[in-house]
């Protein structure tokens, strides 16, 4: 078998996969944006840019999804990074592993039992109980998008916790006594060694959790309360409920579409961000 | 081998040693790091802890750089105890083991980052002066802004060596600095380390568990063995008088033959060798009549004849070494021991062959009688 045969045995399985379900199915999706909408659910086949024409009658799910997305990540961000740092730099050696687990635990519980675990926290009954209790009155979370934030923080912050963890355990921690013996106190050593070298962790989870939050519909569902859409409920709704398949494929189109340019422009900031560190001599 | 005028500076500054470990003790949990260390750096010398791995050396030196704190004991930079200072708080800096450069940086923000942590702040003017300045002395110039991963294995060493003595530092303390580098290599950074510090006139101390490199760099020498310092001296001090066995084996190569002290006049010292021979040596250090000593006799302080007096021994190996040649010789009681002959003695007598029955003999002078520890 010579090594181009092998090469190609090697990418099959995941490429026919990759075909079958990814090419395929969105490539119905295009074609069925411009079709017309049949009675019975299903499209008509036609050339018309109607359904896009009609995308800004959606504009709250793209606005709650455009703003809650990136919201998301950074909190996410914020809440992972010293927790990711204190277990890869602080946390002792014989504990890391359990906590590492601790993390991931929540993952074992389907993400549908831990959203009513939250209604229930969120709800009547829950936290806004707990602050009448101390004498703030009238709080109300749930079906709020602060309920929604939470809820996609809480179940995204693991995606963003590992790949930060990786980076920070496979830091030279060598680099940080190097920084401290030509004079860094902790904090510059912090912002000029660990952070930077960082970045690809950083990036990473980023990437991971908002693209994963740009569609989300299930979070927002539960803890929204049909108040807070997404992008992900829009659709559920224009497939399942409305039965209108051409116009939720131009809303999902439209949706790819955003991603592919936002996830570009991202690229290419971290690409400059990198490249702009090789440019300036001494900072 | 060393510096006239560095001799007499150093003699001048002795009373005020650079840096100094008083009684110092390092513990990590229940292992005893270092123990009762006691030791004064001068100003200017190059300084090197000898010592196998787990001897304590590293700890010494991470003590004197504030990544550890003494257990018990002081450390004293420059006069004043540092016992709780933070390494970026002290005037020392360190060339690491792998170097540690900063990965993100190139090599002119490796070398300026301790400009630029300096507060209040420097002149950006003047820290790229300093920079291409240090790149000269490394003989770098030029590589200003070249990545880290695009440097070799000796261009990243004198990058580590320009980012510590771009801070002027007191004392500049090197960690096993070159174990990465191959032979050649070494020999040539060997050569530049010594010229750089002379040149600066900075303190060095280095880390080191090759003998050669100790012997070839240093002033002095601190030999450690399991946490403790077991002698410092001159590498010819070392060589010539050390203090035991371990010193003796460590530093440069030599032949033991145990035995018991039976009689003592001055500083020569009779010993009952355990095959009942009696033989004089030379105590460079205090022995007792009835201790268990060794008596340690250099391979080149060993002389062989074809005919004369001294014991018979069997020539079992030879080994041409150029200037020298090196015999292994057995002795019917003593056993196998070295001997290191240079060419213009075996010249006289021709070359010996194995299996040839020759004389082999030493002065009392060149017989050192050795603690057995």
């Amino acid at each position: 078998m010579s090594i181009r045969t092998r090469n190609w045995l090697l990418l099959a399985p995941a490429g026919t996969l990759f075909l079958a379900l990814l090419i395929v199915p969105l490539t119905v999706v295009l074609v069925f944006s411009f079709g017309e909408r049949a009675p019975a659910g299903g499209v008509v086949p036609a050339f018309t840019l109607e359904q896009y024409a009609n995308l800004p009658a959606r504009w709250t799910a793209f606005k709650n999804t455009l703003t809650l997305a990136p919201i998301g990540t950074l909190a996410a961000l914020l809440i992972a990074y010293p927790l990711a740092y204190f277990l890869a730099v602080r946390a002792d050696p014989r504990w890391k592993t359990i906590l590492l687990i601790l993390v991931i635990v929540p993952f074992w519980t389907s993400i549908l039992i831990r959203s009513y675990a939250w209604i229930f926290l969120l709800g009547g009954r829950g936290l806004p109980a707990l602050l009448e209790w101390i004498g703030i009155d009238g709080v109300r979370l749930i079906n709020t998008p602060f309920a929604v934030l939470v809820g996609i923080v809480y179940g995204y912050l693991p995606l963003m916790v590992f790949p930060i963890y990786v980076s920070l355990e496979r830091l030279d921690k060598r680099l940080l006594e190097a920084s401290s013996d030509l004079g860094a106190p902790p904090w510059r050593t912090f912002l000029q060694v660990t952070l930077p070298l960082s970045v690809p962790g950083i990036a990473t989870g980023c990437m991971l959790v908002f693209i994963l939050l740009m569609g989300e519909f299930l979070i927002p569902a539960m803890l929204g309360g049909g108040k807070v859409f997404f992008v992900g409920n829009a659709l559920v709704d224009l497939f399942l409920q409305s039965r209108n398949w051409a116009y939720g494929s131009a809303v999902a189109v439209a949706l790819v579409v955003i991603m592919l340019i936002t996830v570009t422009v991202y690229m290419r900031l971290l690409n400059r961000l990198g490249a702009s560190r090789d440019d300036v001599a001494i900072m | 081998m060393i510096n006239e005028e560095i001799d007499a500076s150093t003699l001048a500054d002795s009373q005020k040693p650079i840096a100094e470990f008083r009684n110092v003790s390092k513990r990590f949990g229940s292992v005893l790091a270092a123990s009762g260390l006691n030791l004064k750096i001068t100003k200017g010398e190059f300084l090197s802890f000898l010592g196998p791995s787990g001897c304590g050396k590293t700890t010494a030196l991470r003590m004197l750089a504030g990544f550890e704190a003494a257990s018990e004991g002081d450390v004293l930079l420059d006069g004043e105890v540092v016992n709780g200072l933070d390494a970026h708080h002290r005037p020392v800096n360190m060339v690491f083991q792998h170097y540690a450069l900063f990965p993100h940086m190139t090599v002119a923000q490796n070398i300026g980052y301790g400009l630029k942590q300096r507060r209040p702040r420097l002149p950006k003017s003047l820290i790229t002066e300093k920079v291409g300045k240090a790149l000269d002395v490394v003989r770098l110039g030029g590589y200003e802004n070249r990545r880290i991963w695009e440097m070799s294995g000796g261009q990243q060493q004198r990058v580590a060596l320009a980012r510590a003595i771009i801070n002027e530092p007191k004392l500049l303390l090197l960690d096993e600095p070159m174990a990465a580098l191959d032979r050649k290599l070494r020999k040539e950074m060997q050569i530049e380390l010594q010229n750089l510090q002379r040149q600066l006139g900075i303190t060095f101390v280095l880390v080191t568990h090759d003998q050669e490199e100790a012997l070839s760099m240093s002033d002095r020498i601190c030999v450690m063995k399991d946490g403790k310092i077991v002698q410092v001296g001159s590498p010819q001090e070392l060589y010539d008088r050390p203090s035991n066995r371990y010193v003796a084996g460590f530093v440069g190569t030599s032949n033991f033959f145990d035995g018991k002290v039976t009689r003592i006049a001055g500083t020569r010292a009779s010993v009952l060798l355990e095959n009942g021979v009696e033989v004089e040596g030379s105590s460079v250090s205090q022995v007792s009549v009835a201790q268990s000593v060794c008596i340690s006799v250099r391979p080149e302080q060993i002389k062989l004849h074809r005919k004369g007096e001294g014991a018979n021994v069997k020539v079992l190996n030879r080994i041409f070494l150029g200037e020298h040649t090196e015999y292994l010789v057995k002795h019917e009681t003593l056993g196998e021991f070295f001997v290191l002959s240079p060419r213009q003695s075996e010249l006289n007598d021709g070359p010996f062959n194995t299996g040839d029955v020759l004389f082999a003999s030493w002065e009392a002078s060149a017989a050192l009688v050795l603690d057995s520890n």
